[in-house]
């Protein structure tokens, strides 16, 4: 095979990378955008949405669809719930502080990742996805009689993989338009642009900030629902999304939606094609090193507002 | 009327404001003068529960509003406008007025109303608020606070760097606001522009009141201004 189907074939799981990637950056980006806080602990929100999402699905039984599409809507939910929980009962009590947010949540980091592991046990379980059919990819190639199709072995991708894409595509589209053209994301954005100011004009910010840090979380957790049936649910899993979320939202800028999405489908996108090629850790170097240029010579970002 | 009792406030432990009593009456304009840092801005952020209130009382038409959580301040009746602007980067002329429409659940009719008083912002009504021109956003500013229709207003230095038209056109809507009867506190630097759109003057010296003299007073007799300002 020629070099045209594996690019095609990493190209397609850097995607997958790239989708699920960009609702737990959005998530972790939202949360910084309007609260200023960096939250540490949003890797766990991840980890517990995949836990969860394989608790419903366990105990429910019955055809995987049925278990999957409850956990696509409780899991998000519940640790959106708690997420809510922690913010009003941590993060409100030291104030929002920048400096103590981060110790708060490295602290709930690990209070979430140990309760994990007790309940949930160090293994790695699967989910089984709702549907799973192979789809074989044609490749051109000229032979005697000119231009044919052909399908070559392997080159191919799963339906679920495509829903996974087509279902980030669709929640991400869904942020946008609720931060854009509704009443709560024109409330989102003024706490954003100043949150005195919008104490001075009625809004208020701490339901705001326990609705937006719930809403970051929910998104990390189905994230991780969507990524279980092809990854499995681990207590330890956080860890990954935690630094490619950092890495997304700084390249994409701090608090810029558009630029994390399209951050996110560069890093989602060039580790798939990275990691087939040569290896997955030369992927990361190389995410880590394009954030230190970032950081160096365009700090604000590819899509930050200088002086933001 | 908003009335200010003996007030104690400051950023956490530094305490800034000490036993300040004021009072601004409905269809007054009363200016609070007094040298950089000596509590000025720091008043009309406890009034607006952005500094928590030590002690003391603030009462606006006899409501208790000095022990609301912030957001309920606004939706009492008190209008910010405050020092630098801050509008709401990011959003438009019309989003910007809208967040100060709902503060007290007012209609378009209200936002007419305050259009008509700044029609320059019905021309730039689509435009990202921070695009436009200082005086523009001063406007802007000044319009945010009046669609809460407020029964106090509260402007922190609102002529701060703009040229003498814009000036004169602000200056035009707070005695429009005062013919209302709203109860307007001013915060203002240059004397000459406060003495002549003041009723009364109040002085503030390290966070403690001063003297609350007529303007008419001192449109006659200057040295007071100079004792306490030290120009």
């Amino acid at each position: 095979m020629e070099l045209g189907p594996y690019l095609i074939l990493a190209s397609l799981e850097g995607a997958v990378t790239a989708a699920v990637l960009a609702l737990t950056a959005v998530g972790l980006s939202l949360v910084f955008g309007v609260m200023r806080v960096v939250n540490i602990a949003h890797g766990e929100f991840f980890m517990l949405g995949a836990v969860i999402a394989w608790f419903i699905a366990h105990s429910l039984g019955g055809h995987p669809a049925v278990g999957f599409a409850v956990a696509l809507v409780a899991a998000p939910l519940i640790v959106g719930a708690i997420a809510v929980a922690a913010d009003m009962t941590i993060l409100k009590r030291v104030d929002y502080d920048p400096e103590r947010t981060i110790v708060a949540t490295i602290g709930l980091l690990y209070i979430i990742q140990q309760l994990a592991l007790m309940t949930y046990g160090p293994d790695a379980r699967p989910v089984e996805a709702p549907f799973n059919t192979r789809i074989a990819l044609p490749w051109f190639e000229r032979g005697e009689g000119g231009w044919q199709m052909i399908w070559p072995w392997g080159l191919g991708t799963t339906t679920y993989k495509l829903a996974v894409i087509g279902a980030a595509v669709a929640v991400l589209l869904g942020v946008w338009l609720l931060m854009k053209r509704t009443r709560i994301g024109l409330v989102m954005r003024a706490t954003q642009a100043d949150r005195d100011m919008a104490l001075a004009f009625g809004i208020p910010v701490e339901r705001v900030y326990a609705m937006v840090f719930g809403m970051g979380a929910a998104l990390a957790a189905l994230a991780a629902v969507l990524i279980v049936p092809i990854q499995q649910a681990h207590y330890l899993m956080g860890a990954d999304p935690l630094l490619l979320s950092f890495i997304v939202v700084i390249i994409g800028g701090l608090g810029s939606l558009p630029g994390t999405v399209l951050a996110a489908v560069l890093i989602g996108l060039s580790d798939g094609i990275i990691s087939v090629f040569f290896s997955p850790t030369l992927a990361k170097i190389l995410a880590t090193l394009l954030v230190g240029l970032v950081l160096v010579f365009r700090p604000e970002g590819l899509a930050g507002k200088r002086g933001a | 009327m908003l009335v200010l009792d003996k007030i104690n406030s400051g950023y956490g432990r530094a305490q800034i404001l000490r036993d300040l009593s004021l009072t601004v009456k409905s269809g007054e304009i009363l200016c609070l003068l007094g040298r950089n840092g000596a509590g000025k801005t720091t008043t009309m952020q406890t009034i607006m529960g952005l500094l928590p209130l030590m002690s003391g009382q603030i009462t606006l038409d006899g409501q208790d509003v000095g022990r609301l959580p912030p957001h309920l301040v606004p939706r009492a009746g008190i209008g910010y406008v405050p020092q630098g602007r801050r509008l709401f980067a990011g959003l438009s002329v019309a989003q910007n007025l809208e967040i100060g429409l709902r503060t007290r659940n007012h209609g378009p009719e209200t936002l007419d109303e305050v259009l008509e008083l700044f029609p320059r912002l019905r021309e730039r009504f689509r435009q990202r608020a921070e695009t436009l021109s200082g005086g523009e956003q001063q406007m802007l500013a000044t319009a945010r606070a009046l669609c809460l229709k407020p029964k106090a207003l509260l402007l922190d230095e609102p002529t701060e760097g703009l040229q003498p038209s814009m000036i004169e056109a602000i200056r035009q809507v707070i005695v429009q606001m005062r013919s209302q009867g709203v109860a307007v506190l001013l915060v203002e630097q240059r004397v000459d522009a406060v003495i002549s759109v003041a009723d009364r003057v109040a002085f503030i010296e390290n966070g403690q009141g001063g003297e609350v003299i007529d303007a008419e007073t001192l449109r006659r007799d200057h040295s007071i201004v100079e004792r306490y300002i030290g120009v």
